[in-house]
């Protein structure tokens, strides 16, 4: 993948698929810390515990139309080789938690790319699913949550494309926001 | 914030109408292949155009969602056209720019733009190569 933000779409298409009704997404930045971890939270249907143990596999998948899983192991590759760390952890019923940590200045780390465009991609995917963004960028940060909107609109839907335009430049206003130089 | 609840609020309201009109089951419903296969060949581009291109035209009874793998990697970003009659048209390989034409020829106009597709019978792939 040529953006984190693409494995970050690709993860929570496994959301959407085990009947997620909220997904967390935070992504903590720390300059001094060196560090840029992403953890994608939902409360879907859960993977076995013998499951959990092969879902980085590249050569096991739930489905039926083709042989390969590649999402969880090119994610899990992507941390490994910058520096960082993969885990993943689930509980059948409860939910599955995804935590992917880069070194920040690590050379091979890709950018993060258009989160824009990525969680405009997410709510046009998720239907009645909601989402909390959570960004930290060097301790700002900015929060992201569909139910708010829901709620304000009063509409089970946010996939209309006057809301999705509002959408994309709210994300790129708020992280634009916490990034600009003090 | 430069951006506010109360500013979408007010735009919501004056579009209100449009809305349940899109609600009605007369119109195109459009789905992108969005498993790792589709992400990783450009699915992302290929929706948020749909986005762009549903809205500048006005199409209220069109609407964009996601699917899963479908199972022809080769050939994503895949994306299929439903009419209201659930009858099913694919686009291979497709790109922003190819959206531009899907959206004026085959949505606006109702002509299934053919070069973009891929060659079908009896439910099999037989010519994968791609028409343009």
């Amino acid at each position: 993948m040529k953006e984190l933000s693409l494995h970050i779409l690709d993860v929570t298409q496994n959301s959407i698929r085990a009947n997620a009704k909220l997904v967390n997404l935070t992504i903590f930045e720390s300059i001094a810390k060196n560090e840029f971890t992403i953890t994608i939270e939902d409360d879907g249907c859960g993977i076995s515990a013998e499951k959990l143990q092969y879902v980085t596999d590249p050569f096991v998948t739930t489905r039926t139309t083709r042989k390969v899983g590649l999402g969880l192991s090119l994610f899990k590759a992507a941390a490994e080789t910058c520096g960082g760390y993969f885990e993943i952890s689930s509980e059948l019923g409860v939910g599955t938690k995804v935590v992917a940590s880069f070194m920040r200045d690590h050379i091979d780390r890709v950018p993060l790319g258009n989160m824009p465009d990525t969680v405009v991609t997410m709510v046009m995917s998720f239907e009645e699913t909601d989402l909390i963004y959570e960004h930290n960028y060097n301790n700002r940060s900015f929060v992201f949550n569909t139910r708010e909107i829901k709620e304000t609109l009063e509409v089970t839907s946010l996939n209309e494309p006057d809301i999705l335009q509002w959408i994309r430049e709210f994300i790129r206003d708020g992280l634009e926001e916490i990034m600009e130089e003090e | 914030m430069a951006k506010s609840l109360a500013e979408l609020k007010a735009i919501r309201e004056k579009k209100l109408n449009e809305i349940n009109l899109r609600h009605g089951k007369n119109g195109y419903r459009v789905v992108v292949g969005m498993a790792t296969c589709g992400i990783a060949a450009g699915a992302r581009p290929v929706m948020v155009k749909l986005m762009e291109e549903v809205q500048a035209k006005n199409l209220v009874d069109v609407t964009v969602a996601q699917t899963g793998c479908i199972g022809m990697c080769k050939l994503e970003p895949i994306v299929e056209v439903y009419d209201s009659n659930d009858e099913k048209v694919t686009y291979v390989h497709m790109t922003p720019e190819k959206v531009t034409k899907v959206i004026e020829e085959h949505l606006v106009k109702g002509n299934v733009v053919t070069e973009y597709t891929m060659t079908v019978v009896d439910g099999k792939v037989i010519d994968t190569t791609v028409k343009a």
